[in-house]
């Protein structure tokens, strides 16, 4: 009764906020559309990272890839299509990519994946370069823009559709396996698990999400190129992101990727020379004093709270 | 038809022969045991019938079937439930989660939830975890965590399991323990192979007996006629 009593209200709380965000264009300002945007499009790329390496431990380093599969899908259809159908060609062409790749990589272990992972995404960023250069004759393109109001909007629903996904996935038969993957893969295959399909479709599922995310920040740059849309730090971000936040609740990754993109808005304007120095000790700070992350950090000191009540 | 088949298995690490040509025929509601010294290929043995290797050669049938070279978990929505010598929990899941997984993903139907939960609650109270169901699995003694792997492998209803050195390392009430739940499976008409040490759990509980020795099949049939062969004697006796 308790338990329900207290889901009804996270609940409502999560609506109310939500109703926040949706009237905010309202009555603020395009500044803060964009940086909420920014912080909007961090949490997609940090929420559907945690969807495939949370619960397996697969460390991929790919979300620049599928993200800059967007970017680009966006910047080759802006002018003749509108924008869901872009939306949803992005997400595909993200999807069918980590589909691709996953049947390639995810018979490496540990390691080897996180590498080949991360050479995705300079490969696609010189394939890219080398067609620009030599088929099309250009090194960047322009993406035709949209309103900020749609950007922000656009980004919202991604992130929406992305929690609810997430959750879904979370509490379902299939977050169960691909947690047992993480624990022990071999044991799992035993007990039935299709490993191979497991990893190989939710590594999918979160490229989907980046790709989208991808295309509609295209829109908001306007100007793109090889090195900007595929830029490493677009992966290494929301790993950071992740593991600063927690993996162990779907919440981790949300405050970790608010807390670092707003860190990373104010110190680029107050430190802009030493910011990624900043950024570094910040975050080694972070894996050494709190492995389990923020959320992880909250939890044990709710759980000394209540003790030290049941102890008074 | 006998449940499980095996003609010819061999397989090879590197240049050695951890088994080697071995054939074995398991009949339907029999325990089998399958013992010979340390790295005599019986680990390896069960590894090529749960197909986590591909014998080369060999053929091995399950219920006619022939397995190999199907993935570990075609085999176990088969019907072929298995143990691992070192205890492979999932560490940081629930006790009652370790067998959900089981539940949901172990037999080729789709298990909705509530009977999922159902099997899973009574397979706890069958190995005797039912306390123990909401803990993290790493909390578990050994022999908790040996029974744990027994009700996850129940879980998809086999009609084979096979248990490695279920015995192992468990104290003498343990091991008594431990036979009586290997009569209970046999009670509901789950065939059985098992690997051991502890020879009293051997001699008493099963029908026949497969020695291994070097990869290669040195003996098979009762325990009374094992225990009498000249070559099984020697292999213990030299050992
Ligand atoms: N993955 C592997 N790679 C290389 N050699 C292996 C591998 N697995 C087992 N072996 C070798 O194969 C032989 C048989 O090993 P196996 O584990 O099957 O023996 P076992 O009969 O189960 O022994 P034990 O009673 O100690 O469990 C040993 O010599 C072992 O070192
Ligand atoms: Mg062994």
């Amino acid at each position: 009764m308790i338990l329900k009593s207290k889901r009804l209200f996270y609940l409502l709380c999560l609506l109310l906020f939500l109703l926040i965000m949706l009237l905010s264009p309202l009555y603020t300002s395009d500044y803060f559309l964009i940086l909420v945007s920014n912080i909007l499009m961090y949490i997609v790329l940090t929420v559907s990272w945690t969807i495939f390496s949370g619960p397996t431990g697969y460390i991929s380093l790919a979300p620049a890839a599928f993200f800059g599969i967007g970017i680009y899908t966006s910047a080759i259809m802006g002018s003749q299509f509108s924008l869901p159908v872009i939306l949803a060609t992005g997400a595909a062409a993200a999807f069918c990519c980590a589909l691709l790749v996953g049947m390639v990589t995810l018979r490496l272990q540990g390691i080897y994946f996180t590498i080949f992972t991360f050479g995705l995404v300079e490969l696609l960023g010189e394939v890219v370069q080398w067609w620009e250069v030599n088929v099309t004759g250009t090194t960047g393109r322009i993406v035709p823009g949209t309103e900020y109001t749609t950007v922000y909007y656009t980004m919202l629903g991604i992130a929406v559709v992305l929690m609810l996904t997430a959750y879904i996935i979370k509490h379902s038969r299939y977050g169960l396996a691909l947690q047992s993957i993480g624990e022990y893969e071999e044991a799992a295959g035993h007990t039935g698990v299709n490993v191979t399909a497991l990893k190989i479709v939710s590594f999918a599922v979160s490229a989907l999400f980046m790709g989208a995310c991808g295309v509609i920040m295209a829109t908001r740059w306007t100007y793109i190129d090889p090195s900007i849309a595929f830029n490493p730090l677009f992966s290494f971000l929301p790993v950071l992101m992740a593991i600063f936040g927690g993996v162990a609740h779907l919440f981790g990754p949300v405050i970790g990727a608010v807390i670092f993109s707003y860190l990373e808005e104010f110190l680029t304007t107050q430190f802009p020379y030493y910011y990624m120095l900043i950024f570094g000790v910040i975050l080694v700070i972070a894996i050494v004093y709190l492995p389990t992350g923020l959320t992880g950090l909250i939890r044990k000191l709710g759980g000394r709270l209540r003790r030290r009540h049941a102890n008074t | 038809m006998p449940i499980l088949e095996a003609s010819g298995v061999t397989k090879y690490f590197g240049g050695l022969a951890a088994v080697s040509n071995v054939d074995l025929s398991v009949e339907r509601g029999e325990v089998y045991g399958l013992i010979g010294p340390n790295g005599a290929g019986k680990t390896t043995l069960f590894n090529l019938i749960a197909a986590s290797l591909v014998p080369k050669p060999g053929i091995i049938k399950f219920n006619g079937i022939n397995i190999t070279g199907k993935k570990p978990y075609q085999v176990c929505r088969l019907g072929l439930g298995m143990t691992f010598q070192t205890v492979k929990i999932f560490a940081n899941m629930s006790v009652l989660e370790n067998v959900l997984l089981g539940s949901f993903f172990g037999s080729p139907k789709y298990v909705p939830l509530s009977e999922a939960r159902k099997r899973s609650e009574e397979l706890l109270e069958f190995v005797g975890l039912s306390e123990a169901a909401p803990t993290p699995a790493k909390d578990l003694t050994l022999s908790s965590q040996k029974r744990l792997e027994v009700a996850r492998a129940m879980a998809g209803n086999p009609e084979l399991l096979l248990l490695d050195e279920v015995m192992a390392g468990l104290t003498q009430t343990e091991v008594s323990e431990a036979m009586r739940l290997v009569n209970r499976i046999r009670e509901q008409g789950i065939t059985i192979v098992m690997i051991e040490h502890v020879m009293k759990a051997i001699m008493n509980l099963c029908d026949r007996i497969l020695v291994l020795h070097h990869g290669e099949k040195i003996a098979e049939g009762t325990p009374e006629q094992v225990a009498k062969n000249e070559q099984v004697i020697a292999v213990y006796l030299g050992e």
